[in-house]
């Protein structure tokens, strides 16, 4: 078994960083995956072998609201390799507030098949912020 | 839905929770849980959430909720825990003073200058980051040079950049994270430089917010000048070698407009210092019970005012445990006092809680000085644990179990991480 | 228009001298080349009033240490910026070392200073629990005090203002020349000035200043000073300013109660050739802690919040400069280190005599009003006070710099009186001086800069020229 059929990945699956190693076969195939402390794991470490993929965090510009920026994510992972080209569509947008999480900003992206969604919602910038939802208080 | 003001705050509180950050909201749901009447959240900013709403990046919440959340999701479900307890939550104020009798002074920015008496007080007011000062880079002192932290909240709050050409000091998460989504906002960033000889922050961040971008990670190395007398112009950076004394002899410059501060957190103890807590001198927050209660009689702490963690669900976890010791002591229900104090032995930074109790079962958390494979910790002779591998930058839970300690007739107990 | 007066250099002997000038009938303009007045070496200094015994006989320093160190009082009643006589204790090390306290205690009796005391080493102990076991004795001066410096200047400069003096910054000097009537004709960045009488206090750019208008050709030369700010869990640590016996060339090492009890540490003493290189440095930071904790050993770096270095401007010759010059008009205030500060109040009657002497008639104004404005450091008020004031306007209760705790209606003030960038917020407020030095509040700080100056964050500075804090992205850059 030669080294150059080993790769080696810290699996990010959860904060343990589990040190992976995974072997393939002449034909570029991943054949062996060690080190996993989970299913997850396993899966992991073959997936970046083969397909690394990421979620991408990042933010885009609203207007009317108390911050200039609101975090959005993609819905689920994209490609690695655009990662770059995600975050440049992302900054592309511009929303109003108010925004409720979870509210699709980019359908699709890139063709990926993945949303960019906002995660968390965003009121209207107001002088003086209204009493919501606290029981026991005048109104 | 995140801002809640009433517009008539009361005298008296059964329990007021200072910060509502994580830590704070899950302590006022545990007050509430456990039958306290009136809670109140107490926060600065003008929603409550702490520090979660810039920590746009993923996670959070595996442990907690079941998912990998990111961090402003996972306060607005900790937010709707709140609400849907009917815990009331004081926007835009701050807790300045706790007098005897738990007597809290308030500056409020809708309610003016109040005093409101507590049952129970539980302190979460999070952490503050390490600046320039604790470590004394020398140099000039130019714009441009500002902790991790302060860059993401221009950033992600405000989508301000802090410049453009980014040096990085300490591999903690948040230079890490900051790495990544600098890049990602067409910041170039130089590299990050460690001091130790091993990265601080998660496997999982060095791969993700590095690697992925090509970002060199400098171990061993350091800043030993910043230049620029207006704004940061460049920095020279040298390689430290026996007790971390950078060789000069070795430096490199690096042109830069930037110096971003990643050198670690420190348990925001302001209040806790002007109110006399004891404090434990290592994590420099409040020595507490085994029901997070700190020396002063009714007054909790949790979180990151008491040791600094590295994910919010333990955090979520011990607030929970505090509130509602909080709300068991409003209502009259004291458990029996702690019997076992903890000591740290090798290779064991601190343990919180600080003391145990016979009779419950415990999370400890703890924190190693080194890294180390293949280890073992040990609580005294009553309690050990196999662990493939501990780094300071990753906090260790170990769960006490009351017939651990069953044939233990001692009042402390030394807690050790050897290798097996 | 044609000044009477003008003043180069706003730092706290410009400051103290457009003060003085503004009890008089007189048109003065104060030319400062930073964003605010102070922010050269002023801003750095140690803020210590000197006791009166220090500086040598003979010397202009000498005669007007004394002299100024009496006239704090009366100053701080007037401007109230904060001034108290805690003491100090000049430290004898070794038995070898008494024979120099006992020096300085003649030279203070001599000269008047009064409350002189040789203490034992066990008297000193009782007295500051902190100092080491080694100490062998020490000189006790009770008329020595502290300020914060930079306070000092914003409230002369406010003083003066008030009573009709321009204030003018942001504006190096270039050139100095003279008309064909004899008035002095000055190029700074924002404008031209014409003057009748230049008053020359431009600190360590005083020779090049002078040189401009060929009023004299002598030197300045730079002597750096580093000094480190302690957290204030220090606070209360000492109740005096403590030092050991001072060489010829500089005071030592000091632990320094300041105004607001932040222990502060240093400073060094080392000729610098780059006047603008206020650098701090690894040798500067070992030299000091290691000074200091021979006579208090409870110090250590693990406590430094923040560092900083300053100019001190050093004639040859080590003395004070301030007289006439080559030029009928214009008068040199030039080399005004240690004890500079303390003999601040002096230097500026010294200087109105010198300009009367020159031929500036002086009458008195009759609408000079002494005091200013008390401005609020609403964290020593008294609880009802507060909820006074906070009902009044809510950003007296909205909290602005938490270490500090400084509200946001302090911040604002603070803008409305000039500050127009972070560090102006900083020194007139204290927002930002605190452990998290700006962490929590810098963006507060910028916030209100922005809406109450309708400038956006990108344009807002740390201390004015290229320190701008942030950015934005360039719009169609590349991720």
């Amino acid at each position: 078994m030669s080294d150059e059929h080993i790769s080696h990945y810290l699996c990010i699956g959860c904060p343990l960083g589990c040190r992976l190693e995974v072997e393939d076969d002449a034909a570029g195939d991943a054949v062996a995956v060690r080190g996993f402390g989970c299913r997850r794991g396993e899966a992991y470490g073959r997936q970046e072998h083969t397909d690394p993929r990421r979620v991408v965090a990042t933010s885009v510009r609203i207007s009317g609201a108390r911050w200039g920026r609101v975090p959005v994510k993609t819905s689920g992972p994209v490609p690695k390799a655009l990662v770059r080209d995600v975050a440049r569509a992302a900054g592309a947008v511009a929303l109003a507030a108010p925004v409720r999480m979870g509210t699709v900003v980019l359908a699709n992206v890139l063709g990926t098949g993945v949303d960019i969604v906002t995660t968390r919602d965003m009121e209207q910038a107001e002088r003086r912020s209204t009493p919501i939802g606290v029981a026991g208080l005048d109104a | 839905m995140i801002t809640a003001e009433p517009r008539h705050l009361e005298a008296r509180y059964d329990v007021v929770v200072c910060g509502a950050g994580p830590a704070g909201m899950a302590a006022a749901v545990g007050a509430r849980e456990r039958g306290a009447g009136r809670v109140l959240l107490v926060d600065r900013e003008r929603e409550a959430g702490g520090i979660l709403w810039q920590c746009i990046h993923h996670g959070f919440g595996l442990h907690h909720f079941g998912e990998e959340l990111t961090g402003p999701e996972y306060a607005q479900r900790c937010l709707q825990q709140v609400i849907d307890q009917s815990i009331d939550v004081l926007t835009d104020s701050y807790v300045y003073d706790i007098g005897a009798e738990r007597r809290l002074k308030l500056m409020s920015g809708s309610q003016g200058i109040r005093v409101i008496d507590a049952g129970a007080v539980v302190l979460a007011m999070g952490a503050r980051e390490r600046t320039r000062g604790a470590i004394r880079i020398p140099g000039e002192r130019p714009s441009g040079v500002l902790t991790a932290g302060l860059a993401q909240k221009f950033v992600n709050m405000m989508g301000l950049l802090p410049g453009r050409r980014v040096v990085i000091l300490g591999s903690g998460d948040i230079g890490l994270i900051m790495a990544r989504r600098l890049t990602l906002e067409g910041v170039e960033v130089l590299g990050v430089f460690e001091i130790m000889p091993y990265a601080n922050g998660l496997n999982r961040n060095i791969v993700q917010c590095l690697h992925d971008y090509d970002i060199p990670l400098h171990l061993s190395t350091t800043i030993v000048d910043i230049r620029g007398r207006d704004r940061v112009t460049g920095v020279a950076v040298a390689p430290v070698g026996e007790g971390f004394r950078p060789d000069l002899g070795r430096a490199w410059d690096i042109a830069c407009d930037t110096v971003l501060l990643s050198i670690g957190l420190i348990p925001e103890n302001e209040l806790s210092r002007r109110i006399d807590l004891r404090l434990d001198p290592v994590t420099t927050g409040p020595v507490v019970s085994s029901t997070m209660e700190t020396s002063a009689n009714g007054v909790f702490a949790c979180g990151n005012v008491v040791h600094i963690h590295d994910l919010v669900d333990f955090v979520s976890q011990e607030a929970l445990l505090a509130g509602r010791a909080a709300g068991d002591y409003v209502t009259g229900h004291r458990p029996p006092a702690d019997n076992i104090r903890l000591l740290p032995g090798d290779n064991v930074a601190y343990c919180v809680p600080h003391t145990l109790s016979t009779d419950r079962e415990h999370v400890v958390y703890m924190r190693v000085r080194r890294p180390m494979e293949q280890c073992v910790v040990r609580f005294g002779d009553v309690l050990e644990r196999r662990l493939r591998y501990v780094f300071p930058a990753e906090m260790v839970n170990i769960t006490m179990k009351p017939r651990f300690l069953e044939n233990f007739h001692g009042d402390a107990l030394r807690v050790d991480v050897l290798p097996r | 228009m044609l000044y009477d007066v003008a003043i180069v250099g706003g730092g706290v002997i410009g400051c103290a001298i457009a003060r003085a000038l503004s009890r008089f009938r007189l048109l003065v303009i104060l030319i400062e080349k930073e964003c605010e007045v102070g922010f050269g070496t002023s801003k750095s200094n140690s803020g210590i009033i000197h006791a009166g015994h220090h500086a040598p006989s003979g010397t202009l320093k000498g005669e007007l240490e004394w002299a100024g160190n009496q006239m704090w009082d009366a100053l701080d009643a007037e401007l109230d910026f904060g001034f108290a006589r805690n003491g100090e204790l000049m430290l004898a090390m070794t038995a070898e070392e008494v024979p120099t306290l006992e020096h300085y205690y003649r030279q203070g009796v001599a000269r008047g200073v009064r409350g002189l005391e040789i203490w034992d080493g066990a008297r000193v102990r009782r007295e500051e629990p902190a100092v080491s076991a080694d100490v062998v004795g020490g000189l006790y001066a009770p008329t020595a005090g502290v300020v914060n410096p930079y306070e000092v200047c914003f409230s002369l400069a406010e003083s003066a203002r008030r009573n009709g003096v321009e204030m003018l910054v942001d504006s190096p000097v270039a050139g100095i020349g003279r008309d064909g009537d004899g008035a002095f004709s000055l190029q700074t960045r924002q404008r031209q000035v014409q003057a009748r009488f230049v008053v020359n206090a431009a600190g360590v750019f005083a020779d090049a200043v002078a040189r401009m208008a060929g009023a004299g050709d002598f030197c300045i030369r730079a002597r750096k000073g580093e000094e480190y700010l302690l957290d204030k869990r220090l606070k209360g640590l000492v109740r005096r300013t403590l030092f050991p016996c001072p060489t010829p060339q500089s005071k030592g090492i000091l632990v320094i109660p300041t105004y607001d009890g932040t222990l502060m540490v240093g400073p060094t003493a080392a000729f610098v050739e780059d006047k603008e290189a206020r650098t701090t440095s690894a040798a500067g930071s070992d030299e000091i802690f290691a000074a200091v904790r021979r006579f208090v050993p409870g110090i250590g770096e693990r406590d430094c919040i923040a560092e900083f270095a300053g100019l001190r401007a050093v004639a040859d010759g080590e003395d004070f400069l301030i007289g006439r010059s080559a030029q009928r008009g214009f008068i040199n205030c030039a080399g005004i280190q240690s004890p500079g500060l303390t003999a601040a109040p002096a230097i500026a009657e010294r200087v109105v005599a010198l300009l009367r002497e020159e031929g500036l008639a002086m009458t008195p104004n009759p609408a000079f009003e002494s005091r200013i404005d008390k401005h609020v450091r609403f964290a020593a008020l008294p609880l009802e006070e507060q909820a006074r004031l906070a009902a009044e306007d809510a950003r007296y209760s909205r909290i602005g710099c938490r270490c500090e705790q400084v509200s946001e209606r302090e911040i604002i003030d603070a803008i409305h009186a000039g500050a127009r960038t972070l560090d102006g917020i900083k020194f007139r407020t204290r927002a930002g001086m605190g452990r998290c030095q700006g962490g929590f509040c810098s963006w507060r700080s910028m916030q209100l800069l922005s809406a109450e100056l309708g400038i956006p964050m990108t344009a807002i500075t740390k201390r004015g020229g290229c320190s701008w804090i942030v950015c934005e992205r360039d719009a169609g850059e590349a991720a």
